[in-house]
């Protein structure tokens, strides 16, 4: 068995026990180190997103802004530190350089696409 | 005599059709609604501007868009500004900052309560960066003021850019629903930026600022709510650093609140605390702070035999009562605003602990929760501490515990003060017994329910002294009462330094 401590702690449900569910109906269920209490949710804590691990193979945005120049295209091999594209982003000309050596599945951009934060601009074989 | 008429008429009676129109009063008007009335002392009325650039020359502005002056709420003292967005939409040049820097150095000084209305498109531009040394001046002074006396910021129309940084450096902010905006960037950048589309209400409107970020302190559905408040916050808090809160007559709490059917034995189950706070305090009156921001933990006012103390609590109705990052935050600057206003601290307990899960751990968690022993650990001001039920782990020692130094701790006979809930004990003490039995579920049951025995009570940690007494519910306000008698002279100081370094 798996020490408690390494399990997901957080089991979110609407309450089905119907004995508890007399007591307090409405509340709903946490589970914090393997024992049940009965609640209400933040919104917050509601529209949190679960954790998904970063796929190292895209080149993803981390600040919004504009793409300006685009320097591979599809099947190029690049070193890394390599300057791939120019991001224009809170007034400044951003070089986006190759986190490392290899060679470029697709160009998900075009020039003039104005990104929101997260998008995967670059994706590597 | 014209001309003083002329000068409170502001931006002129069409200017002030328009921000009656907004639904919002006038500069002057607020000021009269909020202060004891006849008691408002003008001061630099017929200030000018300097400026020469763009025409500027040419443009009148009455007072430069801010009235400022002294008077008096509830007969208690008072330094106002209050910027006039019917001049020059209440735009900030070089003397109208002036203007709040001679109040707010006033207020300093006289050891008076500060009020700011803030009701401003931002900088004025024409002003260039006069108009930023302006903001950075004000900024300064709020920081100086910091903790000598209250400064308290009200948000009546807008509050853009650098602007929002005096009212963030205040220890109360007021705001009122489709009136008050505050961002630093506004919706039209961050079109043009990012693309994204939202409305200034979403963006930073009053009920974003009370649920989401926690600027807000304090939500009215009116101008006249929000002067009720504002009223009602400074007669409970001292008029600066030196003093304690004016004592009010003592009365009772009110009879239907029963402290002892309120907390169900069982600690699974929620209730709600406020209804303990009410069940202690003089008439129930528990006047809260920031109720729908983080309120998995509540904080707040009551008077207890007429002086004001600071209610801390976790609260079971929301997310068990854990600590996160959102509520150690609330908890930790609302203790540092008691400290230094020679508020005794009353803290209720009763949490599972901190909140886990990834999110929080990697919002720094670790960072912000140590605000909270930060916070408990420097204040010096009486600290009583009331186990009502649960109190486990890194919870325990974070709510006011004997070890951060409280005066006082007593526990109910519900309380469980252990390192962690039974269930998640047993899986680990026992873990190789229940792993090696032969009925696996049936040995779990029977050591959590040996843990629960032997350790969820307050007997363990009473036995180490840790809690002074063990004490029943209908007992508690007594108890409180004579805690506080007895602390009326506490005097600790800390070690001697510039100030300390708390993880901010």
């Amino acid at each position: 068995m798996a020490s408690p401590h390494f399990k997901e702690y957080i089991t979110m449900e609407e309450k089905k026990d119907k004995k508890q569910g007399d007591e307090t109906p409405g509340y709903k269920k946490i589970d914090i180190l393997g024992d049940i209490y009965y609640t209400s949710f933040t919104q917050k804590f509601e529209n949190r997103k679960p954790w998904v691990q970063p796929n190292s193979r895209e080149i993803i945005t981390l600040i919004p802004g504009t793409v300006k120049e685009i320097l591979v295209k599809e099947g190029d091999r690049v070193e890394a530190n390599q300057k791939i594209m120019v991001l224009e982003a809170m007034k400044m000309m951003n070089s986006i350089n190759a986190p490392m050596s290899g060679s470029i599945k697709s160009v998900k951009v075009n020039v003039g696409d104005c990104l929101p934060k997260g998008t995967v601009m670059i994706e590597f074989e | 005599m014209k001309k003083r008429e002329e000068v409170q008429l502001g931006g002129g009676e069409k200017a002030i059709e328009k921000q009656q129109a907004m639904g919002k009063m006038t500069a002057r008007n607020r000021i009269n609604a909020l202060l004891d009335s006849g008691s408002f002392q003008e001061y630099d009325m017929f200030v000018q501007h300097e400026a020469r650039d763009f025409d500027m020359a040419k443009k009148v502005l009455h007072g430069d868009g801010v009235v400022i002056g002294t008077g008096t709420i509830s007969g208690q003292p008072v330094c106002i500004f209050a910027q006039d967005f019917t001049v020059a939409g209440g735009s900030l040049g070089l003397m109208h900052s002036r203007k709040i820097v001679k109040i707010m150095e006033h207020a300093l000084k006289m050891k008076v309560p500060l009020i700011g209305i803030n009701d401003s498109g931002g900088a004025r531009i024409q002003e260039g960066v006069n108009s930023l040394a302006g903001y950075g001046e004000i900024f300064f002074r709020n920081t100086l003021s910091s903790g000598v006396i209250p400064q308290i910021s009200v948000i009546l129309g807008p509050c853009a850019g650098g602007a929002v940084y005096s009212p963030a450096l205040t220890d109360f902010v007021f705001v009122v629903e489709n009136i008050s905006k505050m961002f630093i960037t506004g919706p039209e950048v961050i079109k043009t930026v990012l693309g994204e589309e939202i409305s200034m209400e979403d963006l930073g409107g009053a009920r974003v600022h009370s649920e989401i970020t926690g600027n807000a302190h304090f939500y009215a559905v009116n101008e006249p709510e929000c002067f009720d408040q504002i009223k009602k916050l400074l007669s409970l808090i001292p008029a600066n650093n030196y003093r304690k809160a004016v004592k009010s007559n003592p009365r009772p709490p009110k009879a239907s609140y029963r402290i002892g059917e309120i907390v169900p034995d069982d600690p699974s189950l929620p209730y709600d605390v406020r209804d303990v706070v009410r069940a202690v305090t003089d008439n129930s009156d528990f006047f809260e702070i920031q109720q729908k921001w983080a309120s998995n933990l509540v904080i707040g006012f009551g008077r207890m035999n007429g002086e004001t103390c600071g209610f801390v609590c976790n609260q079971p109705l929301v997310l068990a009562g854990v600590l996160d990052v959102d509520s150690s935050d609330k908890a930790a600057r609302f203790i540092r605003f008691c400290d230094a206003f020679n508020i005794p601290i009353i803290t209720f307990v009763d949490l599972p602990g901190y909140l886990p899960g990834v999110d929080q751990e990697h919002a720094g968690v670790i960072r912000h929760g140590a605000k909270i022993l930060y916070a408990y650990s420097e204040a010096t001001v009486p600290k009583l501490t009331v186990i009502l039920r649960k109190a486990y782990g890194g919870g325990y020692i974070a709510m006011g515990s004997r070890h951060l130094r409280a005066d006082f701790v007593f526990a109910w006979p519900t309380a469980e003060v252990a390192v962690m809930g039974p269930e998640g004990a047993a899986n680990i003490i026992f873990r190789k017994e229940i792993m090696e039995s032969s009925n696996p579920d049936e040995t779990r049951r029977q050591k959590v329910q040996e843990y629960k025995e032997k350790f969820a009570n307050p007997y363990v940690a009473a036995s180490r002294g840790y809690i002074d007494s063990v004490i029943e519910p209908e007992e508690t306000r007594n108890i409180l009462l004579h805690a506080i008698e007895v602390s009326v002279e506490k005097d600790v100081s800390l070690p001697r330094k510039k100030h300390g370094i708390p993880p901010f």
